[in-house]
This record gives C-alpha cells, sequence and structure tokens, in this order.
C-alpha cells in the first residue's frame, strides 16, 4: 500500500475508528455472537474489503505485507473483526491468481462499488484437514453448471454475498475446481450459526448446495485446476492468520504489561516481581520472533516467491505463541484474568482457533516437512 | 465554492504534557500529533458543504514545522482538495497575532468565499486565530457555530450558535470567517482509499519570502511555562453509608467550605 508513512496514517485512521466505533460493542458481540451492521458497514466505509483488490479495479492493491498489517492491527483489537476481513481476502484470492479479465471485473466491480462480501467454502463434513478428500459435485448443464454438496465451518457465512467454493468435477487432486456462488442463487442455503468457544462474534456456517446452477463464467482457473489454486491460495493465506495470531498476542501483552504496573500486592506492583517481569519478557520476545517470521514470509510472497513451507512455519509458530501469550496473560491478570471485564480471557479463547483453521498446526508440520523431505509414504 | 480550512496540529489528547528544557515550550519526544478536533469539525463541514453543492474546492493551510506535512496528509485524505504549508521558522513560538497575519496573506492569495477553523486549538487553547484573521481581512466572524446553511446563490451564509438555553441564527455575507463548536457534525474517517488518493493530491509549500508579511517578532511574549504542584491526594472516607454521609458533609461544610 506504498510508503510506511500511507500505511503508518492508514493504521492510525483504523486504530482511532476501532477505538471510538467498535472498542465499547466487544463484549456485548462476544456474548451474543452478534457481528452488528454497523461494524460491517464501517469497516467496509474504511476500505477494508478492497485491500487485495487491484488498483485497476478500484482497489487498494495492497501487498500481502500491508495486508497482514492491518489484520493485525485488527486482531490487536478483537480477532472477529480481523477475521472477517481475512477470510474475505482468502476467498478472493483465487481471483487473483486466476480470475479472467471479465471475471475480476464482474466480482472486484462489486466489491469495490457495493461492499460486497465474500466468504472460502472449503472444508467438508469428511474432508478437513484432507482437503482433497471433498465431495461437493459440480456438474457441466449446457452453458451453467450445477453444484451440490454440503460445506462446514464457513466464515462470514449468512452475511457473505458470494461464496468461493470448491467441488469436485472429476476423480482424486486433479479433479477439483473452483467456483463463485453468489449467495442468492437458488438451492442455497446456510444452517445456523455456531456456538463456538471463541471467534464468537465472526459467523460459522454450513453451506448446503442443493442443485444450485450457476452460469460456467463462474469457475475460476481451469477445470482440474482447484487443487493447485488452493495450495497457492493456502501459501498467501497463511501469514494472514499469522497475522491475526500476532495481533491478538500483541492485544494481550499490551494489557498484561498495564496490568503489572498498575497492580499492587506485597506492598509493590507485581510488574516489580522477577517472576512477573521474566514472564513478561518471553512473551514479548515471542510476540516479536513470531513477527519476524510473518513478514518474512509475507515478504517472499510479494518478492514473487511464495514459499508453502515459510508460510506455513508463520502460522505454526505465530499460532502457538499466540496460545502461550495469551495464556500467560491471563495467568497476570490472576483472577481478574479470568473474568470477563478484562478482554485477556477472550484473547485467549481466540487465539486456539489459529492452531486449528486454514490447516491445523499438524498439518503445518506436514506441509515443512515435505518441504525438507519430500512426501512421505506413511 | 471555495472553502478553505485553518487546521493546527496538536499533541494527541492522551498526551501526558511535560515542561521541556526550554521552560517556554512543552517536551515534544514521544507526542503523537493529531489535527486539532476542533479544525476537524471545520474540515468535515468544508467537504459536506462541497457535498451538498455538487462542485466546489477545499483547502486545508497549516503553519508550522515539516511534521505539520502530517496533519495536512489527514486532511487531504478525509477528503480535502488540496494542501498549503506554511513552514516559516519565525512562526515557531509566535503569537496569535504573528500566525493570524500570516494565515490571512494565506487567504489573500487563495482568495476563498469562506474560511473555517476550530473555536480552538487544543493545545494552547488561546481560541483567537479566527477571530484575529477575520479582523486583519476585515470579515465578519460568527465564533463556535453549530450549524451552517449557505445560501443557494452563494451571497450569504445563516449560521447558528448555541448559547445559555437557545440557538442564535444569523445572517452574515460571504465572504466570512466561521469558527466550529463540538456538535456542528460528526467527522469522517480517512478511509484507506482517501489515505492512498491523498498522496497525489498537492501539498504546496511557501517559505519566509513568499508571502510578504513582515514578522517583527511576538508582541504576546511568553515568559515561561510553570509545572502546576501536584495536586493533593483524594481522600477516602471508610465506615458505614450513613456516617460516610454525615462526615462527608462535615468535611465539605467545615473544611472545603463548599457547601
Ligand atoms: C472458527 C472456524 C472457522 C473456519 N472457517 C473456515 C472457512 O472459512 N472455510 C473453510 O473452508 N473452513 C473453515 N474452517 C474449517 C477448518 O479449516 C478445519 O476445521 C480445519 O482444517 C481442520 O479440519 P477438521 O476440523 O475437519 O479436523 P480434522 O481434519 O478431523 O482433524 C482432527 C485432528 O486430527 C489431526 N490430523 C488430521 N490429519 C492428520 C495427519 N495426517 N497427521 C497428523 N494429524 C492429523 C488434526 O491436526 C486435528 O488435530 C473453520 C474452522 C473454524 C473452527
Ligand atoms: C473462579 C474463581 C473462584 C475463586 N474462588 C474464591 C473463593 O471461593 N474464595 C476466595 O477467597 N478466593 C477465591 N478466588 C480468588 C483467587 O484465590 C485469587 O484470584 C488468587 O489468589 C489470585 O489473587 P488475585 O486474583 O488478586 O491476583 P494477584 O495476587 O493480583 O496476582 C496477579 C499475578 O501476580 C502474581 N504475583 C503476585 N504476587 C507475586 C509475587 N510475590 N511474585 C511473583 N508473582 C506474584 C500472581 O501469581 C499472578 O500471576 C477465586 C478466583 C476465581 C477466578
Amino acid at each position: 500500500m506504498g510508503k510506511p508513512s500511507d500505511l503508518a496514517l492508514a493504521l492510525e485512521s483504523l486504530r482511532r475508528a476501532l477505538r471510538e466505533q467498535v472498542v465499547p460493542l466487544l463484549p456485548h458481540m462476544d456474548e451474543t455472537q452478534e457481528f452488528p451492521d454497523s461494524v460491517r458497514g464501517l469497516l467496509t466505509e474504511l476500505g477494508l474489503l478492497t485491500l487485495v483488490v487491484p488498483e485497476a479495479h478500484g482497489g487498494l492493491g495492497s501487498s500481502l505485507t500491508d495486508l497482514c498489517r492491518v489484520i493485525e492491527e485488527l486482531a490487536r483489537w478483537d480477532a472477529s473483526i480481523a477475521v472477517f476481513v481475512q477470510a474475505h481476502a482468502t476467498a478472493l484470492r483465487p481471483l487473483l491468481l486466476a480470475g479472467s479479465p471479465e471475471q475480476r471485473r464482474a466480482f472486484f466491480g462489486p466489491v469495490v462499488e457495493q461492499g460486497r462480501l465474500f466468504a472460502f467454502a472449503l472444508t467438508e463434513p469428511h474432508a478437513g484437514s484432507d482437503a482433497a478428500a471433498i465431495a461437493a459435485r459440480a456438474e457441466p448443464a449446457g452453458d451453467d453448471c450445477v453444484l451440490s454438496g454440503r460445506k462446514r465451518f464457513v466464515t462470514n457465512g449468512g452475511i457473505a454475498d458470494y461464496y468461493l467454493a470448491f467441488a469436485r468435477t472429476g476423480p482424486g487432486r486433479k479433479g477439483l475446481t473452483a467456483f463463485v456462488v453468489p449467495a442468492r442463487s437458488p438451492g442455497l442455503s446456510v444452517g445456523k450459526r455456531e456456538n463456538k468457544m471463541g471467534l464468537r462474534a465472526s459467523p460459522t456456517t454450513d453451506l448446503f448446495l442443493e442443485g444450485v446452477r450457476i452460469p460456467a463464467a463462474h469457475r475460476i482457473g481451469a477445470e482440474g485446476q482447484g487443487f493447485a489454486l488452493l495450495t497457492a491460495t493456502l501459501t498467501a493465506s497463511r501469514p494472514t492468520i499469522a497475522a491475526q495470531a500476532v495481533g491478538l498476542a500483541q492485544g494481550a501483552l499490551d494489557t498484561a504489561v498495564r496490568y503489572a504496573m498498575e497492580r499492587e500486592q506485597f506492598g509493590q506492583p507485581i510488574g516489580s516481581f522477577q517472576g512477573i517481569r521474566f514472564m513478561l519478557a518471553e512473551m514479548a520476545t515471542a510476540v516479536e520472533a513470531a513477527r519476524a517470521l510473518l513478514y518474512r514470509a509475507a515478504a517472499c510472497h510479494d518478492e514473487g516467491v511464495p514459499s508453502p513451507a515459510l508460510s506455513a512455519m508463520a502460522k505454526l509458530f505465530a499460532s502457538d505463541t499466540a496460545m502461550r501469550v495469551t495464556t500467560d496473560a491471563v495467568q497476570i491478570l490472576g483472577g481478574y484474568g479470568y473474568l470477563k471485564d478484562y478482554p485477556v480471557e477472550r484473547f485467549m479463547r481466540d487465539a486456539k482457533v489459529t492452531q486449528i483453521f486454514e490447516g491445523t498446526n499438524q498439518i503445518m508440520r506436514l506441509v515443512i516437512a515435505k518441504d525438507l523431505l519430500g512426501r512421505s509414504r506413511e | 465554492m471555495k472553502v478553505l480550512v485553518l487546521v493546527k496540529q496538536v499533541p494527541d489528547t492522551a498526551t501526558q504534557v511535560k515542561v521541556g528544557s526550554d521552560p517556554r515550550a512543552i517536551a515534544t519526544t514521544g507526542i503523537t500529533w493529531i489535527v486539532s478536533p476542533y479544525d476537524e469539525f471545520a474540515v468535515e463541514e468544508a467537504l459536506r458543504i462541497r457535498e451538498k453543492r455538487g462542485t466546489g474546492e477545499v483547502v486545508a493551510v497549516s503553519g508550522g514545522p515539516e511534521r505539520v506535512k502530517e496533519a495536512l496528509r489527514s486532511c487531504l485524505a478525509m477528503g480535502a482538495d488540496r494542501a498549503v504549508h506554511v513552514l516559516d521558522p519565525a512562526l515557531e513560538g509566535a503569537d496569535t497575532l504573528t500566525t493570524a497575519r500570516v494565515l490571512a496573506a494565506v487567504i489573500q492569495q487563495e482568495a476563498p468565499q469562506l474560511v473555517l477553523t476550530g473555536r480552538q486549538a487544543i493545545d494552547d487553547d488561546t481560541g483567537a486565530v479566527g477571530a484575529q484573521v477575520a479582523e486583519l481581512l476585515g470579515w465578519p466572524c460568527l465564533s463556535w457555530i453549530m450549524e451552517e446553511a449557505i445560501a443557494e446563490d452563494g451571497a450569504t451564509v445563516r449560521a447558528g450558535r448555541q448559547v445559555e438555553g437557545a440557538l442564535e441564527l444569523f445572517d452574515l455575507p460571504l465572504p466570512c470567517v466561521l469558527t466550529a463548536q463540538k456538535g456542528l457534525n460528526e467527522p469522517r474517517y480517512p478511509t484507506l482509499k482517501g489515505i492512498m488518493g491523498a498522496k497525489k493530491k498537492e501539498i504546496k509549500e511557501l517559505g519566509p519570502g513568499d508571502l510578504g508579511v513582515n514578522v517583527d517578532g511576538p508582541q504576546l511574549e511568553l515568559v515561561r511555562l510553570e509545572a502546576l504542584p501536584p495536586r493533593p491526594p483524594g481522600r477516602i472516607i471508610p465506615g458505614e453509608p450513613k456516617e460516610a454521609v454525615r462526615e462527608l458533609v462535615r468535611v465539605l461544610r467545615e473544611e472545603a467550605k463548599a457547601i
């Protein structure tokens, strides 16, 4: 997004808008699992849905590095608002990688002009870690395509205007294809909002496709190119999960540092006890290390040499760091950290999913090991 | 219609102000600088005037060191069309009359139909510059406005200011100077798109020679800033509410003599 000073100005503006308009709503959003229209409106108005849309289409044309900076800033306040932007950006990635000029015009236009939202629909009941096992089918019907199947765990489900869905057009890995499915298509419906441990304000739903007819022109990339497109998309997307993890870890750390300076026990601030000081020092070091790795992965992508292994390392390390740092932040706040009066327990619940989605951390290890050793014959 | 907005860059409202090593200034290390909030109302109002009329130009003007460009960029990101930055060492530590002279000279060059600014800057709170600029130009000035509506022909403006229990409405001929009170509007946040677009907008820099203003030193000379004595700590009155209230009333009457 241009010079660092522009980004600094953008982040400052973002911070201020969030502090004034969103932060006061967060406890309520967490409690009720609501994602208020006012919050969607504000994030849209600020331009966050157009971050990855190319400048030629009226977007901001952000690098992956800048996208990660914005997501990190959002997550410092709340992971649910970060993932609203993150999942949308991930769903647009296949269009950036393989969309035809007509498709880019057709789908980026509504995002920029009308604030239309995308969601990413890959996971299925029997295909989580094993993404190549998906069963949703896409069958040709004249100039159209008919999609049938059930998707699970769709972030932005029910509030999205378009679903980037993967479906089977043939057997095996080479039989996967990506499609853009408009939310208002007949035969498309969404399930109830899942009741979650964390990320509660972010809607997660099933997506039911029952004979959904879409124009064949909504197919992104060539038929059978879906798995390759998925791999490239996840390589670009995993650093944004890492950014979410680093942001929320930083948010928890900031709260813990402030608390340690204020809370007194044994006649002095708990921040003067070595036991607390060393904890905070280690937390800060881990967050910085995760941040460095994440921006290295993003920089490789931006320099045209995306690395699946580096992206996986960034997500693995940042999400494990977020889990540890948020747990320690709760510890530093003592009994008060366990209450909903402070945001650290929410950060701790939100941290967990960063070790799970867009590939669990076991899967991250598989990706890294494959890069080191080649494919396993297990 | 061309609307010119005078903005000042000030320390963020959350700043812990400390007297600097030069006792006539505050310590500026580590300060975050922002556009003075009342000036933001002025910028917002100017943008709304342009949007309502469908045409026009909004020019943001500020004087001060290089960092002031950030404040101007933020006005451009909100939607101002261009900016003017007066970069003159004589403005460092200038009194309000000097500042007003410089700004009045810019206004004469730019010849807008309307000048908007905040009712005061939140750093030194003098509240003088808007009125002084109007005086130097010989233009009418209405301060602390809560609303305004420019006549369709662009010849006059009706503006309201809040007074005890009422809204005072005035008609003024244009050009004039209006200063903004809180409540005039809700300023928009600079969008990411606005911030990117701001890069391409012009910030014209004017130096000492460019305005033909003779700056002959401040008439108001700042002697020094004195830190206030630390506030005595609060006192907690313990005990059952009933007795505590009785004690509080006694203290307020006999010791503080407040009631
Ligand atoms: C809040 C939330 C939002 C989500 N959003 C989206 C979304 O927007 N779009 C989308 O498509 N999906 C989304 N997901 C789904 C997510 O990507 C999957 O949950 C994740 O990939 C894991 O799949 P699974 O839940 O089926 O677990 P499983 O694959 O059943 O894994 C269960 C456990 O087995 C382990 N495991 C599996 N295979 C191996 C192996 N080969 N070696 C070692 N261990 C293994 C896993 O690591 C895990 O610990 C979301 C999930 C959540 C919780
Ligand atoms: C769900 C719940 C139920 C509870 N139930 C009860 C109950 O039934 N009865 C009851 O009396 N209490 C109860 N408590 C209170 C609980 O025992 C206290 O929260 C706990 O003792 C910690 O005190 P604190 O929260 O004031 O934290 P603090 O004492 O303020 O500690 C904050 C942090 O500083 C650390 N710390 C403090 N001093 C030092 C030191 N000298 N060196 C190094 N680190 C230090 C602590 O380990 C902690 O990490 C409950 C708390 C919870 C959350």
